[in-house]
């Protein structure tokens, strides 16, 4: 049975992975403007000019 | 918000703005505009190859206003800049810019392309929602004042503000509720797998697993205890100190002993822990509190004069204009006002037509003509040529912004704790406390572990996390109801002060009246049709406010006007088939005896046909529709009355609108609006005031609840605590209907989330609350509330067709 201890290591370490995710994305702005980018996404020739 | 004009015949609609053309009508590459500016954005965007604008929304543009540069000249100010930019390192600086007139998808589109019409710019991005544009440019090939003129000269004109020092607040504190959702769901999905083990049950062998999964929920509840609660702490705190039991003093003893009893069964070996009812209570308590934090990011509820008046005014000294900040304005300083701009402080009338249109702050917006030497009040706006003025008082001190100074903002509670709650979780608590020590009193003599297990079972079972969401979801399900029908709410809290309402102060102009549309009659000879057709051809060709009413009223045929011409605040002519046509004020038409001067809510506009005076074209403010009935609806369980700024020549007509005994001021200044609130709200009364301009301030502000009634959502509104869309007058009693139901709606879930409550108490009683019941218990409760609440409200809200 010590394979679930393994087990629930893995999963807890993938589930971190997802919290750090989510953290990243409230981080960098992503819930800040939910309508924007759903209509920036159709622009045809958006070019980056840097 | 979108604009969408109907555009059946492209002959008559601008090209690029989408208004009908009145007037001079500008062909340009078989397109037609109907001004300049609109024609000129065009040309901007087509030599850029950026006509794509067209072709994602039609019609999308703004019309430009005339911009004089040098308006602008006081941007290039380095401490102007540093309380503009965001960010600047001398060499990349970027620039967040509020651009009231964002309305479509187009604008988005046009506004990050900036790069393409300067060179200097990097990016710019744009938030649809808080119409907002952040812009990185290099500070040497470009600069702010650049920017501003660009996005002003294709209709974009930013709205600056230097007191934004509170902009970022928002988004951090937004920023952190989600991080605590985050963090509360993850360890609450987590703690639930973690104790499955132990509600089904372990054999002897596994005694190493159980001592793994219960460490690992241990350390789930850290962080849900010591970040997710933080709030609930210090509100409860807050609270205490301020000798009220607010909702959050339950719910933080109730954490604070999960947790810690959580902690000493772990560690001492003695049972599992709540941690996984701990990490589940935070995370629909954070949920209710986001549901319940919806704001209108678009909407400005909190401006005062400020926000209004502009950054800098023109000073003119030895003939020399230079551009300084109004904070900097002095008692003597001649300013120079041009067409469109905003007088900053009350002064004198030196050299110019002035012709001032007080629609921000009265409501009317039918200018008035001021003569030499006459004092003009700060907050007007010049409509017509440039004016030189002389200034009387510093801005701070002048006849409208002395408002703000005498008023104390703290004086107004606005916080999202309900009273009802307040009120509630003061017996509930007293309660729940009385019944906890009784049973540690009574199992104390015969059994110890027991009597501590009932006890902190009971504080356990007994958080109200049920009764504290209740509030969010029902308020929140209202508030987005009201937003479906232009209602916008500062906050939830304004449900619950809508209910308790006894007194309702209108304001007349623009509040109870149409700001925009009015009545028109011809007074004097009959035209003929012939006529008919001159004078509005005639009219077409101005752009007049009242131009434009006559030509909407007359809606005649088209025929060709000669010598056109048009004097500034006084009229236009023209010659239609041999006969010169004059339109516009008495001396202008060449009326010499006139039968009666005009009300003051009146405006005339005197015709005269090849020097005969034939008569006038009254004009009148039209009151709202279903005005009488609102005020019959509310006058039932109401005090009403009505203060205005204008004369009593209404009197007789507003007495048969609003219900006996309705008291009606005229005359009153705005600090005397203030007052009249003040007198009401003494009298033990609580009020509601509902106005529009910023001569209504500051009653708004003393009110218990202040109602802005605006044609516009987007634009201005004096600081209040709710908007209401101009059209939707007439439903204001259904609203407080509404918010009524609501408040109900929230005392019926009161009852069923006490009923969890009872069943949690019963076991906890016995000191038999396990770790499963509690696990079971206080997520199936959160999750009926929810239900129960949103369900109802929105059933409620479609029977009553609001939805």
């Amino acid at each position: 049975m010590a394979v679930i201890a393994v087990l629930i290591g893995c999963s807890f370490i993938i589930a971190v992975g997802f919290l750090i995710a989510f953290i990243w994305s409230v981080r960098s702005g992503q819930y800040e403007d939910k309508y924007t980018p759903s209509v920036r996404i159709l622009f045809d020739d958006k070019k980056n000019n840097q | 918000m979108e604009k969408t004009p109907a555009v059946t015949d492209t002959q008559s609609f601008c090209f690029h703005c989408g208004d009908t053309i009145r007037g001079e009508r500008i062909e340009h590459e078989g397109k037609n505009f109907c001004c300049s500016g609109c024609k000129t954005v065009y040309e901007i965007l087509q030599q850029n190859n950026l006509c794509t604008y067209y072709s994602i929304q039609q019609s999308p543009g703004n019309t430009p206003s005339s911009i004089e540069i040098s308006r602008f000249a006081f941007l290039d100010d380095p401490t102007v800049q540093q309380q503009l930019l965001d960010f600047s390192d001398g060499k990349i600086s970027r620039v967040t810019l509020s651009l009231p007139t964002v309305h479509c998808s187009s604008c988005i589109w046009l506004l990050e392309q900036l790069y393409k019409l300067d060179t200097g710019i990097i990016e710019s991005r744009v938030e649809y929602l808080k119409k907002k544009v952040s812009v990185k440019f290099h500070s040497e090939k470009t600069s702010l004042k650049n920017i501003v003129i660009l996005l002003s000269s294709i209709g974009y004109e930013p709205e600056l503000q230097l007191d934004a020092a509170e902009r970022k607040m928002d988004s951090d504190i937004t920023r952190s509720l989600y991080y605590k959702i985050g963090i509360a769901g993850f360890c609450f999905g987590n703690a639930m797998l973690f104790s499955f083990p132990e509600y089904l049950g372990y054999d002897a062998t596994e005694e190493f697993l159980r001592s793994i999964f219960s460490y690992l929920n241990l350390l789930l509840g850290i962080p849900v205890f010591f970040y997710c609660s933080q709030d609930y702490f210090t509100s409860a705190y807050g609270g205490l100190k301020r000798k009220i039991i607010n909702i959050d003093v339950p719910i933080a003893l109730g954490i604070t002993l999960l947790f810690s009893r959580s902690v000493y069964e772990i560690i001492s070996k003695t049972g599992p822990g709540f941690i996984d009812s701990l990490c589940g209570l935070l995370f629909f308590l954070l949920l209710g509190r986001l549901f319940q934090s919806k704001t209108y990011d678009r909407l400005n509820f909190d401006r005062n004069y400020t926000s209004y008046f502009p950054l800098s005014v023109t000073t003119k000294k030895n003939g020399v204009e230079t551009t300084v900040p109004i904070a900097s304005l002095k008692r003597g300083n001649r300013i120079v006002i041009r067409h469109g701009e905003i007088i900053p402080a009350d002064a004198m009338l030196l050299q110019g037509n002035a012709a001032i249109d007080y629609s921000f702050v009265t409501g009317e917006s039918t200018p008035v003509e001021k003569v030499l030497g006459e004092m003009i009040f700060a907050g007007g706006k010049q409509a017509g040529g440039v004016i030189e003025l002389e200034v009387m008082k510093e801005v701070s001190q002048s006849y409208l912004t002395q408002l703000w100074n005498n008023f104390n903002h703290s004086s107004r509670e606005n916080g999202q704790l309900s009273e009802l709650s307040n009120t509630v979780s003061k017996y509930f608590t007293v309660v729940v406390l009385f019944i906890s020590f009784g049973v540690l009193a009574y199992w104390l003599p015969k059994d110890v572990t027991t009597a501590i297990n009932a006890f902190t079972g009971i504080l356990i079972v007994a958080c109200p996390c049920a009764l504290a969401i209740s509030i969010p979801f029902t308020l929140g399900t209202t508030l987005r109801i009201f937003g479906k029908n232009d209602l916008y709410l500062k906050n939830t809290g304004v449900i619950e002060l809508m209910t308790r309402i006894d007194a309702v102060v209108f304001d007349k102009t623009g509040t109870i009246t149409h700001a925009k549309r009015s009545s028109i009659e011809f007074i004097g000879t009959e035209l003929t049709q012939q006529e008919q057709d001159a004078v509005y051809s005639l009219v077409s060709n101005s752009v007049h406010p009242l131009s434009m009413l006559i030509a909407e009223h007359l809606s005649a045929g088209h025929v060709t006007v000669d010598n056109f011409s048009e004097t500034v605040s006084k009229g236009i002519s023209g010659t239609i088939g041999g006969k010169e046509y004059r339109v516009g004020s008495k001396d202008f038409a060449g009326v010499i005896f006139s039968p009666g001067s005009g009300a003051m809510n009146e405006s005339r506009s005197y015709i005269s046909i090849s020097g005969e005076v034939r008569g006038y074209f009254s004009i009148k403010n039209l009151y709202r529709d279903g005005l009488s009935e609102v005020m019959q609806t509310l006058g039932r369980k109401k005090t009403l009355a009505v203060v205005s700024g204008d004369n009593e020549s209404e009197r007789p007509r507003l007495q048969s609108l609003f219900p006996l005994g309705t008291d009606l001021q005229f005359n009153q200044t705005p600090s005397e609006k203030l007052d009249y609130v003040r007198t009401l709200q003494s009298s033990g009364k609580r009020v509601m005031m509902v106005g529009d301009g910023l001569n209504d301030a500051g009653a708004l502000m003393q009110s218990n609840l202040g109602f802005a009634v605006s044609e516009n959502i987007a634009q201005f509104s004096p600081s209040s605590d709710a908007i209401l869309h101009g059209a939707q007058f007439d439903k204001l009693p259904e609203f407080i209907r509404f918010a009524i139901s609501s408040m109900r709606i929230v005392i019926a879930s009161f009852v069923l989330a006490f009923m969890y409550n009872v069943v949690g108490i019963y076991f906890a009683l016995q000191g038999t609350l396990t770790p499963v019941m509690a696990a079971v218990l206080m997520p199936t409760s959160s999750i009926t509330i929810v239900i129960f609440t949103t369900l109802t409200t929105r059933l409620l809200a479609k029977r009553r067709g609001l939805l």
